[in-house]
């Protein structure tokens, strides 16, 4: 199916992309920002006969930078030049257009099925080269090659490491032949890519990363029963991890990969335990009548913070990461759910409920202050970007279940959608371990 | 009207709950101990009730006459408290539990679409959890009931205003194989 990825920002600029693949999100950028800095990404020239690469790498540069709220790429009819190298670049005109940055670059065939791809960053003020790289990728690996530059590209101008070449795993939800099918699925974090990882004919819910991004837990109630399973993402095998009678959710990392927390309700109430993953031994980390339920650990991994009814509403508390005595974290509004880290430590997400709506907020725990980021009804599942830029959701438009993003300083938004389905519980992956 | 209606639907209970225990062969239910201890005099004067209020025979599961073909428990926002009005027909169902050992209910505990999806988990079981424990006061076998939360995977009416939500806000009685 020949699908569209749409860029739109509120400078009005309008790009369409055919590109092969299977109900990939398509991502609309709904909120922009005045202040994002102007860009020029120069088409890449390419070198030598054979056949053309398979992925135009400065245009998914360019939608990176985009999306990401803090650039503005100038639209390609205006570039007022077409370098490929250094030698032809003239600044003073690059001065004219109003661009701070400009990339150039090239992709080079280098044997069947290879590519190289160079790049080079220029400030234009100064006039000099900022960063330039090279770097091999085989066909299938230009778009991950792309994503790479963008992070190089992002960390250079802003300070902070770049997340495009990151993945996002969420699930989807829709009726075939009047039956709900749902899916696990993984995508790169621009919604390229995706692929199935678990179908079922019964609700799949709460995806989790593993430190180390190769892995997802997730529960699964293909036996009409909750089991939490994890399951590696490129062999595909996988394990059910809790089976106990009741409740099996909830499934949490600790940052050393060494320790789940879930919940469970085998003891008749649910209540947050944590696994030891090398031996399967399991510690019952609260003790309460009230509902406790979805546990976050903290960066350093000694303190989790959770979910509990037990002053009479949902709110966030925090204990240790051994159990023991727990604090309450949020005071403002009736409802507060579903949290997530800022990979600092420094801010939480969560779903914030006040006056019937829930939206995305954030807490920052030194100050205190609580931020609504998000502008929806139903909003959900607050997951950050592992650079802490972005947090992705879960919200509603046109009465479908879609995601959406929002800087965490909630001056930029921008949403995915599928065609037809409900999508919903995104999960930002962190980044991967490189070799 | 609506009181002599739950008078009358407690003293079925426990008559027939009368019957599970001298019938049913779990004499280490204590339960079932407590409850016809508690109903003593009250057996004596509820089957005449009783067989105005139907059979509670296996095929009165299918009886669109009977409550037991109400197999729906609703609830209140972010509540897992069983609302006064529906406890007549928890506890009917528990009466035929009860009086059919052999028979066994999955306690299906569901949530709106509000909020957090793991704390409607949360939500659902405790719904479920509710509901178990009234029909095990009234001498129905722990062995006889499952308890399974599907939070808000598995909402009856797709919508999102307050008319879908409380349908949503469910617990289901599901009879394995009827």
């Amino acid at each position: 199916m020949n699908m569209r990825y749409i860029y739109k920002s509120l400078l009005g600029v309008l790009l369409y992309l055919p590109l092969l693949a299977h109900a990939a999100l398509t991502i609309e950028i709904t909120q922009g920002v005045d202040g994002a800095v102007p860009i020029a990404v120069v088409p890449f020239g390419i070198e030598g006969s054979g056949s053309a690469p398979p992925q135009d790498v400065a245009a998914i540069v360019a939608a990176d930078l985009a999306r990401s709220g803090r650039f503005a790429p100038v639209p390609e009819q205006n570039l007022i030049a077409r370098p490929v190298e250094m030698d032809q670049v003239r600044f003073p005109d690059w001065r004219t257009l109003g661009v701070e940055n400009l990339i150039i670059g090239k992709v080079e065939p280098a044997g069947a099925g290879q590519y190289r791809v160079q790049f080079r960053l220029f400030d234009v003020f100064r006039g000099r080269q900022i960063t330039g790289y090279s770097l091999p990728a085989s066909a299938d690996k230009l778009r991950y090659v792309a994503h790479r530059i963008s992070d190089i590209i992002y960390e250079a101008l802003t300070g902070q490491p770049g997340a495009f070449a990151t993945k996002i795993a969420y699930v989807i939800s829709e009726k075939r032949n009047g039956k709900t099918v749902y899916k696990l699925e993984l995508a790169d974090s621009d919604g390229y890519n995706p692929k199935t990882l678990l179908s079922s004919g019964q609700p799949l819910m709460s995806p989790g990363w593993s430190p180390d991004a190769r892995k997802l837990a997730y529960v699964s109630f293909e036996k009409r029963r909750a089991g939490v399973f994890v399951q590696d993402v490129a062999t595909g095998k996988r394990e059910e991890l809790a089976a106990f009678a009741g409740i099996n959710g909830a499934p949490a990392w600790s940052p050393d990969g060494r320790s789940m927390a879930v919940t469970l309700s085998r003891d008749g109430n649910p209540e947050i335990y944590s696994m030891r993953l090398s031996d399967k031994k399991l510690k019952r980390l609260t003790s309460s009548a009230a509902i406790d339920t979805e546990p976050v650990w903290t960066p350093d991994g000694r303190s989790i913070v959770f979910t509990s009814d037990r002053g009479g509403s949902p709110q966030l508390y925090r204990m240790p990461a051994q159990g023991g005595r727990a604090q309450r974290v949020t005071f403002e509004g009736s409802y507060n759910a579903s949290a997530d880290f800022s990979p600092d430590g420094k801010t939480l997400a969560m779903v914030h409920g006040e006056g019937g709506r829930y939206q995305i907020a954030t807490l920052d725990l030194d100050s205190g202050l609580l931020r609504v980021l998000s502008d929806g009804q139903l909003d959900e599942s607050p997951s950050f970007a592992p650079n802490g830029s972005m947090i992705i959701y879960a919200t509603e438009a046109g009465h479908r279940g879609v995601l959406a993003a929002v800087s965490s300083d909630g001056r930029f938004r921008q949403r995915f959608s599928l065609q037809q389905g409900n999508v919903r519980e995104p999960v930002w992956s962190p980044f991967e371990k490189r070799k | 009207m609506k009181l002599i209606h739950s008078v009358a639907v407690a003293l079925v209970v426990v008559a027939f709950a009368g019957c599970s225990s001298t019938g049913g062969n779990k004499g280490d239910d204590v339960a079932v101990e407590d409850r016809s201890g508690a109903g003593g005099d009250g057996s004596a004067v509820a089957t005449g009730v009783g067989s105005g209020y139907g059979d509670l025979s296996v095929e009165s599961l299918n009886d669109p006459n009977s409550p037991l073909s109400q197999r729906v428990i609703y609830f209140e926002y972010d509540s897992s408290e069983v609302a006064s009005q529906d406890r007549p027909l928890v506890e009917a169902h528990a009466a035929f539990l009860a009086a059919n050992p052999e028979i066994k209910v999955a306690v299906e505990g569901h949530a709106d679409e509000r909020g957090a999806r793991e704390y409607n988990i949360g939500l659902g079981e405790q719904r479920s959890q509710s509901v178990r424990r009234m029909m095990e006061f009234q001498g129905v076998s722990p062995t006889q009931i499952s308890t399974v939360s599907f939070g808000e995977e598995k909402p009856a009416v797709e919508g999102h205003d307050e008319s879908a939500w409380s349908m949503n806000r469910r617990v289901e009685l599901v009879y394995v194989g009827y």
